[in-house]
């Protein structure tokens, strides 16, 4: 890996409402080109990190240099290289997709035909002639989204860009934002799902109640858990008896619609399965960021 | 640039497609301009009505010219029912009636209402000279008398009301529209999501004044436009143009209302109440509704505290009144000045968010 440098510093950055610490001694570092992700449950203080990030909220204390500049207060040599999609979407009134779109991009010089070709990209060129008020939870999103890339910001803020979206939908703005990060510009998400932070994320960071429990690329996270691999079978097809026999150390649980045997070593028990012909319904699933979550928090993780 | 012409389209589309505030800013004042245009039609100057019992030649004979003078002050019924004549002045129906008997001309009045059978009176007694003099040979008289009523008496109602209501329009329009962006952007996140982008504080603000005076634009238009219609019968004067400097500097001051006001209150409940506290009472104290001439000395002095007051009488002045451009520079001064200092406060109490 090249060295690289830092586009964000994060330092101790500390954040409350009244008695309640919403970020509490945050810091972090996020190299040019980077795809980071800040993943935790509701409340954890996410979108308050971010906020204070893009100078929309003024920190307690701690500082954040974005490009090596403060972005608070309003900062304007740093606006036109960020775009930041925020989690309540904002737009104009009674105005199209088009209209919105174009109204935002000519804030900064882009022009229309350009920001006609974002709507395409979010997959909203037949609602282009729709008003806002008329775009249903997830259209808005892509809308909003598109609305933060036109400009081609060199740094993009995402806050939950796919929350409200259908399947079909995350996964093509999941390829979009690869493509992003892919033509070098970085970008930090917050996400409540773990999946996306993982199928996403070169870095994440872990928070709950406004402090981050650990960071790093979430496979390197999860090999460091050492957690077992869970292999499931329909009940029935073998009691948890017999499941224990298969070899030593093994956890079974039967919650009466799976078993699950959890197994460090997962080849050996997957044979013996296959002998005895108890593969009915069969899932095999390795450790993930949810039981790093579990095993940091000591609780379940509840996006 | 390029951001404040497109906010000002988005603004101006957003505005135009509203249907409940293109309504109460254009339709709603309108309403109020066809409704008392009409109901006030023929309440011109205020004439004084008396009744002629029988041939008065002192009257009947006077020339063309005079008797349509007299036309302009007096609005005289012929009857032969001397009785039911004089029990119409006695129960005030009529300022007074007057008959003519040989040389002598009587004028029946009540002294009920004191100021119009002393006007009466004058005026007869003015009719009574001319005959005499001319009864002598006097064909030019050294000094002659003409009743000439000035100033709002003898503006038709709708050459007062035209400009009112068209200030009054202005002045509401110009309050809400501002206010209601200020908290409506605010609180839908609009503004916060500027703030991210790199477009000036002067530009979001530039846009506002632009679009608020299109509307002023097209309220003028609405207004001058329908009050022209021969049923309504507005007069405008030669220079009636010279008002919009005045109607500019109106919408600027009312702009800085209402951005004082969005500025200060969280919702559009509020902004809307705030500007209505401000908008409505200046309306009654300001001479937008109807004329102050009549109303205590204490009132007219203190309407000279309104923005509307500068910006209604100005307009009178150049519409209907048919003074210059010049007459209005002292109000065009004052709102502009009103402006700034407002523009000020609206500028110490901006807020992009009320997280
Ligand atoms: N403006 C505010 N005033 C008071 N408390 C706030 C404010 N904004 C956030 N909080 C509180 O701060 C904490 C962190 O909020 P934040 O929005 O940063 O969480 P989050 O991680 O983004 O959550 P979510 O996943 O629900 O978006 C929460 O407990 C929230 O109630
Ligand atoms: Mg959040």
């Amino acid at each position: 890996m090249q060295p690289m440098s830092p586009t964000i510093k994060v330092e101790e950055l500390r954040k409350a409402y009244g008695e309640l610490r919403a970020v509490d001694g945050v810091s972090f570092e996020v190299q040019t080109g980077e795809f980071f992700g800040i993943l935790g449950p509701n409340g954890a203080g996410k979108t308050t990190t971010l906020e204070m990030m893009e100078g929309l909220r003024k920190p307690d204390s701690g500082s954040v240099s974005l490009f090596g500049e403060s972005p608070w207060p309003r900062n304007p040599r740093l606006l036109p290289r960020i775009g930041v999609q925020l989690q309540a979407s904002a737009f104009f009134e009674r105005l199209t997709a088009r209209e919105q779109i174009r109204t935002f991009a000519s804030l900064y010089g882009v022009p229309a035909r350009k920001a006609d070709e974002w709507l395409a990209v979010v997959g909203l060129e037949d609602m282009a002639g729709k008003r806002n008020e008329d775009l249903s939870g997830g259209q808005q999103q892509r809308l909003s989204i598109a609305c933060a890339l036109a400009h081609g910001p060199d740094l993009v803020f995402l806050d939950e860009p796919t929350s409200g979206l259908d399947p079909q939908a995350r996964r093509n703005l999941w390829d979009v934002l690869r493509d992003i990060s892919a033509q070098g510009r970085t970008v930090v998400l917050t996400t409540h799902y773990l999946d996306e932070a993982e199928s996403l994320c070169d870095r994440v960071a872990i928070m709950d109640h406004g402090r981050i429990l650990q960071s790093g690329p979430p496979a390197t996270l999860v090999r460091d858990l050492d957690a077992p691999t869970r292999i499931s079978i329909e009940t029935g097809t073998l009691t948890a008896e017999a499941a224990r026999g298969l070899a030593d150390g093994l956890e079974v649980t039967d919650d009466g619609v799976s078993l699950t045997i959890a197994t460090r070593t997962p080849a050996p028990v997957l044979s013996a399965l296959a002998e005895r012909d108890a593969l009915r319904g069969l899932s095999v699933r390795g450790a993930t960021l949810e039981d790093v979550f579990l095993h940091l928090t000591g609780r379940e993780y509840r996006a | 640039m390029t951001s404040f012409v497109s906010l000002s389209s988005a603004m101006a589309r957003g505005f135009f497609r509203d249907r409940t505030a293109l309504f109460f800013t254009i339709l709603f004042p309108l309403m109020f301009l066809v409704l008392f245009g009409g109901l006030f039609k023929d309440a011109g100057a205020s004439k004084t009505d008396i009744l002629q019992i029988g041939a008065v030649p002192v009257v009947d004979q006077l020339p063309a010219e005079a008797a349509a003078g007299l036309d302009q002050v007096l609005a005289v019924t012929r009857t032969s029912d001397r009785a039911a004549a004089l029990e119409e002045v006695r129960k005030g129906d009529k300022a007074a009636a007057i008959e003519q008997v040989g040389g002598e001309l009587i004028v029946h009045y009540s002294a009920a209402d004191a100021v119009k059978s002393a006007t009466v009176r004058g005026i007869v007694e003015s009719l009574v000279q001319q005959a005499n003099l001319a009864a002598a040979g006097v064909t030019t008289p050294s000094v002659t008398m003409r009743a000439q009523p000035v100033e709002d008496q003898s503006l038709k109602a709708i050459q007062y009301m035209t400009p009112g209501l068209l200030g009054w329009a202005i002045a509401t329009g110009a309050t809400f529209g501002a206010a209601l962006t200020l908290v409506t952007w605010r609180q839908k996140k609009i503004l916060r999501r500027l703030r991210l982008s790199p477009v000036p504080l002067a530009s979001i603000i530039g846009a506002r004044v632009s679009v608020s005076i299109v509307i002023a634009a097209a309220q003028c238009a609405m207004f001058i436009g329908v009050a022209l219609l021969p049923y309504f019968g507005l007069q405008l004067s030669d220079q009636w143009w010279a008002f919009i400097p005045v109607m500019i500097a109106g919408t600027l001051a009312f702009l800085s209302i209402g951005l004082v006001a969005g500025a200060a209150a969280k919702t559009p409940e509020a902004a809307s109440a705030i500007a209505n506290l401000i908008t409505l009472p200046m309306a009654f104290l300001s001479g937008a509704f109807f004329p102050l001439d009549g109303a205590p000395k204490w009132l007219q002095q203190l309407s000279e505290f309104f923005p509307l007051k500068h910006l209604v009488s100005s307009m009178q002045d150049v519409m209907v009144r048919g003074e210059s451009f010049a007459v209005t520079l002292p109000d065009i001064g004052l709102l502009l000045g009103f402006t700034v200092v407002l523009a000020g406060v609206a500028a110490f109490l901006f807020r992009w968010d009320d997280a």
